[in-house]
């Protein structure tokens, strides 16, 4: 291959027709072919001749891109008048131009009005150079702290799951060998040639880990599920920064998914959460490769969304910010992991359609099923939900304006109707051609037909207002403000004083320590047990409190655009749903 | 040919030179040694020059075309007397040997050369135009500046030249070429790897002779047919030539220059040589035998042929291997003895300075045999071989410090390695070029492509710039904290950016006593720094091109400095000439390095070869080929035995000084090595690369292996155990970040720098 390209190298000349472009350029017509290839040979040579010199510069730069000052300098080497006018910028563009049969490509220079320039406000000065040390190795070993680089590359991460079997490389094993000496085992030496006996087999990962990362995941999950929230906003930021994790990775899937199991049947709002933030903080982490770990996630948040009960009084608390945020995740997760093989995204919608066409689905499953289809983005809607808009405004007026069933039903009515009608609006406003009519809404779209309309009307003078803004503005207008209203009526409405709930926690896993200001139940000593106070107080105002905030932490700016499109559906009783989820996913 | 480069010193720095010790200034020198300096310095330009001329049997043709311009020009200026010496030099030299270390053959020369320069600087420029250096040389020794004009080259680059104008039939070059391949393609297998070194040189001066005859296809052709098949190392080269197509081109083609004026150097046992005379003789092969005896220089040895792999371990260089003559010299690695300082038990009292007292502690091994380090050491060179600057009582100061210091110092070895802090220059979109820490770890300095050197204090010490002489002449000049009292407490920052050069910073060196900075820079000048008021007090310019490295002289006093006009000088701080000058490197000369005994010094370039050069008398006193790419970072170990290099190839070799040998070879990176530095005591050898990672490697295994190996029995053809994983202690990657400097602190403590280029 070398030798191609060097026999390439020997006959690279540029082409005669630039020598006739650049004469004319500067006024010289009608060249001579034969004065045309002298020219174009010489000036080829020169050309190499000075990228060579530039190459000098740029190695002694101590840089791998080459850059117009390299070769400015090279100019001056020779001593020639270097280029003025061409700065470094990392990507000039040339634009192409053809006609009369020719073709060209140059660099184009606008012109710049000076007035233009002088009255634009000068830009920030950037910061100043500025020397930061950290700690690289410390007696051989290298810390993993954000400054240094993961200690298994994403890359590398990948290949140990997907192809397990792979001849490790000459650099991973080396590696490993290092990773060997440096945690001091004993046989050292004796380990290097080991592993490279072994180099065919499945390389071994660790399960052990240091008593440091046992301390760390011992209070990074404390923290996550722990009452003081300083500390949980502390711990998540870790889990979304720390380069370091990749080996607590599995014992961070397990912890959540155990934890949502268990915490489901428990009806343990606040716990759920709490895991789901976690969730959200691992999929932030850039240096995780948490494919390994889908089936267990994905059941956990696939359960958030859709389970029949999440909380103890579905009638007060606010467990419908859970499913929107778990359904979030899953979209995030859809987008980020979905494959040809693993289909994730089209299971996933495969299993929300079906329960939310089933007429016996509770409007709690109903409307996770609804918010985990709108997250996954405008076609989604269009396909799926809009066609449907009809039937489920038949079924919410039933209960809206039907004789009344059960409170719980109609704020379930009532949530799906709010969630349909945001997460549709945006969509018909986009696709559906002016203008908007009342009556052809009702006709269209059956119950919700009219309220759609106020909304698509609202979304698009909006759009028109801010044409950039729109989506964030509908999202601010439509949602927090009922969330917030349900659960402090729940909060006024609630009656006296609820007995604590005992949840039993598996022993393998420490979800938190008992919370301060439990009232006496004492927890038996052997098994470890978390208590949860539900009651009214300052307990169920903190974890109201800590609910209510978590959309706007979480939401960050780039996110809204797409998270705020979207609209709705349904299903069944959740635990057939885990079930089939979990086997699918297992 | 060669012979000019005594004109490289012209007769107004001579003096200069003849005077230097005199009044350096810096004391402790004897007048034996400026005798010695002086005569000695004569001898090395002579020497030099005989350098080219050193084969009697092959290049005396071309040697004597190369003189003949040089008489015929003598003549027609009417320098009779040049032209006598000149004859009688040639006739000297003939029987000179090449190696450097004969001073006394070339004292005359040396002297004759000098004459020449005194009586016509044309005379000088015009010669040095021949030279193996080419005319960047003498532009900026005669400090004319003519920059490398194609133009003017072109009278003396033809005789050159000239030498490629016996034609052949075009068409036959292939041919030739093609049987030759085929017979060494034929030959048992212990000769062939030999054999085939001679395909490259012959492939490049065949088509250069192609090229020279104007015949354009045929060299294209040519080089289409063969270019392949030569050793990948060389792709540098032959990716210059081959834009190479026209006779114009060859023309103040630095490259070109090379390649004929300096012989490429092939070691070839006797057995192989025998072999492809016979066959060229059979075949009536003229063409080639001719390329041969004028263009290559064949160091035949007795003995076993070399394999393949060991001839690819010394190979790559721009003019072939190293000759075994070169490399004979002796040279004294030892180090110098330390002036006894009496630590003080009492740590408040500084002041003792009696003449009895501890034996130093610098180096570990002398620790462990105590009082033999009064003695001297045997390779060491006498104290006075170079006029070092006396100690002053800061200084003494200061080694009383770094004995406290080492004393605290963590022993490393295999089991306990170095932590290692990484200094990370944030925002450095200007682009950091140089980094360089002070000895006692204190200070940070870093060179930036936009021109500037910036200082950092990385102590909680700021700082601060003396005040102004108004300021200062208030101050009691008795009082006990006169020096505290001198500084502008206004002043005090942790960085100081210093303003100066007007091209990037590419080579950046603290004093030892870290009272100055050296810069050099793209602007061809190098610059001496005062930390105490920041401020330029000097530019020494001479270098008319850029430079790209710049070291202080581990005693202070003296720097080094080498750039792209391919001479190294050797400068002291309070003269604006240099008092040496190092010419012999056929390309840039990429980083200068000190022995740590201040004797040597060594300097990297991008013809692939290190040389060891003597201060003393200006000698090459070592050649080390091997490396694949231009060298960008050399480190001695703190014994001053070895030395270790490191290029863009990825590949540190090591060598032994004394026995001039390669002795290692370590592959890992892979990138370019910017960075190389030893442990305090030597144990470990740490290596930053722009491939973003520290490497740290077992330079006691490295060396032990080899000290067990009996070196003279040998012809100087190692066998290098491939052992780079085994020797290999740690690789640790930054994040996005090349490693432009290490350093190890008093405590070997590691500190590296670079900057993140996120």
């Amino acid at each position: 291959m070398a030798e191609e390209r060097r026999q390439k190298q020997c006959s690279v000349v540029l082409p005669t027709e630039s020598m006739k472009a650049m004469a004319e350029s500067v006024g010289v017509g009608q060249l001579q072919e034969e004065s045309c290839v002298a020219l174009s040979e010489e000036v080829s040579y020169r050309i190499k001749e000075i990228a060579q010199d530039a190459l000098k510069f740029m190695h002694h730069g101590k840089r791998r891109k080459l850059t117009t000052s390299d070769i400015d300098n090279a100019l001056k080497l020779k001593n020639v008048e270097p280029l003025y006018g061409f700065q470094s910028q990392e990507f000039i563009p040339f634009r192409f131009a053809s006609g009369g049969g020719r073709e060209l490509h140059f660099y184009e220079e606008k012109e710049v009005d000076l007035s233009d320039i002088i009255n634009t406000p000068l830009p920030r000065v950037p910061l100043d150079v500025s020397l930061k040390a950290h700690w690289l190795s410390i007696e051989g070993v290298q810390p993993a702290i954000p400054e240094n680089p993961p200690p298994a590359p994403k890359e590398q991460q990948k290949t140990e799951s997907t192809e397990p079997l792979k001849l490790v490389k000459p650099g991973q094993e080396e590696e490993s060998t290092i990773q060997g000496k440096n945690q001091g085992a004993t046989a050292a030496d004796g380990k290097g040639q080991y592993l490279k006996g072994l180099m065919r087999l499945k390389p071994r990962s660790t399960h052990e880990l240091s008593v440091e990362q046992q301390l760390y995941y011992k209070e990074i999950t404390e923290a996550c599920v722990g009452s003081c929230e300083a500390k949980r906003a502390e711990a998540l930021q870790s889990i979304a920064t720390d380069p370091g994790l990749y080996q607590m990775l599995p014992r961070f899937s397990t912890f959540i998914s155990e934890g949502v199991r268990v915490n489901v049947v428990q009806n343990n709002l606040a716990l759920l959460i709490y895991l789901m933030r976690m969730v959200k903080a691992l999929m932030d982490n850039p240096t995780l490769y948490l494919e390994k770990y889908l089936h267990e996630l994905i059941p956990a948040v696939v359960t958030c969304i859709v389970s029949k009960q999440l909380c103890l009084r579905p009638d007060v608390d606010n467990h419908w910010a859970l499913r929107d945020f778990a359904a979030r995740l899953m979209a995030q997760s859809c987008k980020t992991f979905s494959t040809t093989t693993n289909n994730i995204q089209s299971r996933i919608t495969k299993t929300f359609t079906k329960s939310w066409l089933d007429d016996k689905t509770q409007w709690t499953t109903r409307y996770g099923c609804i918010a985990g289809l709108s997250e996954l983005g405008p076609d989604v809607i269009k396909t799926l939900i809009l066609p449907r808009l009809a039937v489920e405004g038949a079924r919410i007026k039933a209960v809206m304006e039907g004789p009344v069933v059960s409170n719980i039903d109609k704020i379930g009515a009532d949530h799906v109707q709010s969630l349909l009608l945001k997460h549709c609006a945006s969509v018909i406003a986009k696709t559906r051609p002016l203008p908007d009519n009342v009556e052809q809404y009702r006709t269209d779209y059956g119950y919700l037909g009219p309220m759609l309309c106020s909304h698509v009307v609202k979304a698009r003078t909006q759009a028109a207002l801010q044409a950039q803004q729109v989506n964030r503005t509908t999202l601010t207008i439509t949602q927090p403000r009922p969330t917030l209203s349900v659960s402090q009526s729940g909060l006024s409405g609630s009656g006296g004083p609820r007995t604590p709930s005992i949840i039993k926690v598996p022993s393998s896993l420490t979800l938190m320590s008992p919370r301060p200001g439990t009232p006496s139940q004492p927890s038996p000593p052997a098994t470890k047990y978390i208590v949860m106070a539900t009651s009214a107080g300052a307990a169920s105002t903190q974890q109201r409190a800590a609910l209510l905030d978590w959309p706007c932490t979480d939401v960050s700016p780039g996110d809204t655009l797409e998270k705020c499109y979207y609209t709705i559906l349904i299903i069944n009783s959740i635990k057939p749903m885990v079930n089939v989820v979990l086997a699918k996913f297992i | 040919m060669a012979a000019v480069q005594g004109g490289l010193i012209d007769t107004e720095e001579e003096k200069d030179i003849k005077t230097e010790p005199a009044n350096d200034g810096c004391g402790n020198n004897n007048n034996n040694n400026t005798a010695n300096d002086g005569r000695l310095l004569n001898a090395s330009p002579g020497s030099i020059s005989s350098g080219g001329s050193n084969k009697p049997a092959t290049g005396a043709l071309e040697d004597q075309q190369t003189l003949l311009a040089v008489l015929q020009f003598l003549k027609k200026n009417n320098l009779s007397e040049s032209v006598e010496i000149l004859r009688r030099e040639a006739g000297l030299s003939e029987d000179t040997e090449d190696s450097k270390g004969l001073d006394s053959s070339g004292a005359g020369s040396g002297g004759a050369a000098g004459n020449v320069d005194s009586e016509s600087g044309d005379a000088n420029s015009l010669l040095s135009r021949v030279s193996v250096s080419s005319s960047a040389v003498s532009a900026s020794a005669v400090q004319a500046p003519s920059k490398a004009g194609a133009g003017e080259d072109q009278p003396d680059v033809n005789v050159v030249l000239s030498a490629y104008s016996q034609q052949g039939d075009p068409a036959l070059y292939d041919v030739y070429y093609s049987s030759l391949k085929k017979f060494i393609e034929s030959v048992l297998d212990c000769h062939r790897a030999e054999l085939s070194q001679v395909f490259y040189p012959l492939f490049v001066h065949m088509y250069l002779e192609l090229v020279y005859n104007n015949h354009e296809n045929e060299a294209k052709a040519f080089f289409e047919k063969f270019s392949g098949d030569q050793e990948c190392y060389y792709e540098d080269d032959l990716r210059v030539l081959s834009g190479m197509t026209k006779k114009e081109h060859m023309r103040g083609n630095e490259t070109l220059l090379d390649f004929r004026t300096s012989k490429f150097v092939l070691r070839i046992s006797r057995d192989s040589y025998q072999l492809l005379k016979r066959h060229l003789q059979e075949r009536q092969n003229n063409q080639i035998w001719n390329i041969i005896q004028e263009h290559l220089y064949i160091d035949i040895f007795d003995g076993m042929p070399r394999s393949k792999s060991q001839i690819d371990a010394m190979s790559g260089s721009l003019a072939g291997e190293a000759k075994r003559e070169a490399n004979k010299a002796k040279v004294f690695y030892g180090l110098l003895k330390e002036p006894e300082i009496e630590v003080p038990l009492d740590d408040e009292d500084e002041e003792a300075e009696n003449e009895e007292g501890k034996p130093k502690k610098k180096k570990p091994k002398k620790d462990s045999m105590g009082s033999k380090s009064k003695k001297q050491d045997p390779n060491a060179p006498s104290q006075n071989r170079i006029p070092l600057p006396e100690l002053k009582d800061s200084d003494k100061l200061d080694k009383i410090m770094y004995m406290k210091e080492a004393t605290k110092r963590i022993r490393l070895g295999p089991d306990t390695l170095p932590s290692i802090c990484f200094y990370s220059f944030l925002n450095a979109y200007q682009g950091l070029t140089a980094v360089d820490v002070t000895d006692d770890s204190s200070l940070i300095a870093g060179g930036f492509a936009d021109s500037t050197v910036r200082v950092w204090s990385v102590t909680p010490k700021k700082l601060r710039k003396v005040k102004s002489a108004a300021d200062l002449s208030l101050i009691d000049k008795e009082s006990d904290d006169v020096l505290e009292r001198i500084m502008d407490e206004k002043t005090a920052s942790e960085s100081k950016i210093l303003y100066g050069h007007s091209g990037p910073v590419y080579g950046i060196s603290f004093s030892p006593d870290r009272n100055y900075l050296l810069s050099s820079s793209e602007d061809g000048t190098v610059r001496l720094w005062s930390l105490q008021t920041f401020t330029c007090l000097v530019g020494y310019k001479g270098h008319n091109y850029p430079v790209w490295d710049t070291q202080f002289s581990p005693y202070g006093y003296y720097f080094v400095s080498g750039g792209h006009d391919r001479v190294a000088r050797l400068w002291a701080t309070d003269h604006y000439q240099p008092l040496r000058m190092f010419s012999g490197h056929l390309a840039d000369i990429t980083c200068t390095r000190f022995h740590p005994n201040s004797n040597y010094v060594a300097t990297g370039s991008s013809d692939r070869t290190i040389r060891l050069w003597d201060v003393l008398n200006g000698n090459c006193v070592r050649i080390f080929t091997g490396h694949k790419g231009p060298i960008h970072a050399l480190a001695f170990s703190p014994n001053g035995k070895f030395l270790a290099s490191g290029a863009t190839d990825g590949r540190v070799l090591l060598w032994d000084i004394g026995h001039g040998l390669m002795i290692g070879e370590l592959k890992g990176h892979t990138d370019t090595i910017y960075s190389l530095k030893f442990s305090r005591d030597g144990e470990i050898l740490a290596s930053g690369s722009m491939d973003n990672t520290v490497r740290l490697w077992d330079a006691m295994k490295a060396f032990d292996d080899l000290e067990t190996d009996d070196f003279t029995a040998a012809t100087g053809h190692i066998h290098l155990p491939e052992n780079s994983q085994e020797l290999l202690l740690g690789t640790y990657m930054s994040k996005s970040t090349p490693v432009v400097h290490l350093h190890f602190t008093r405590r070997n403590l590691l500190l590296a720098a670079g900057a993140y280029n996120p």
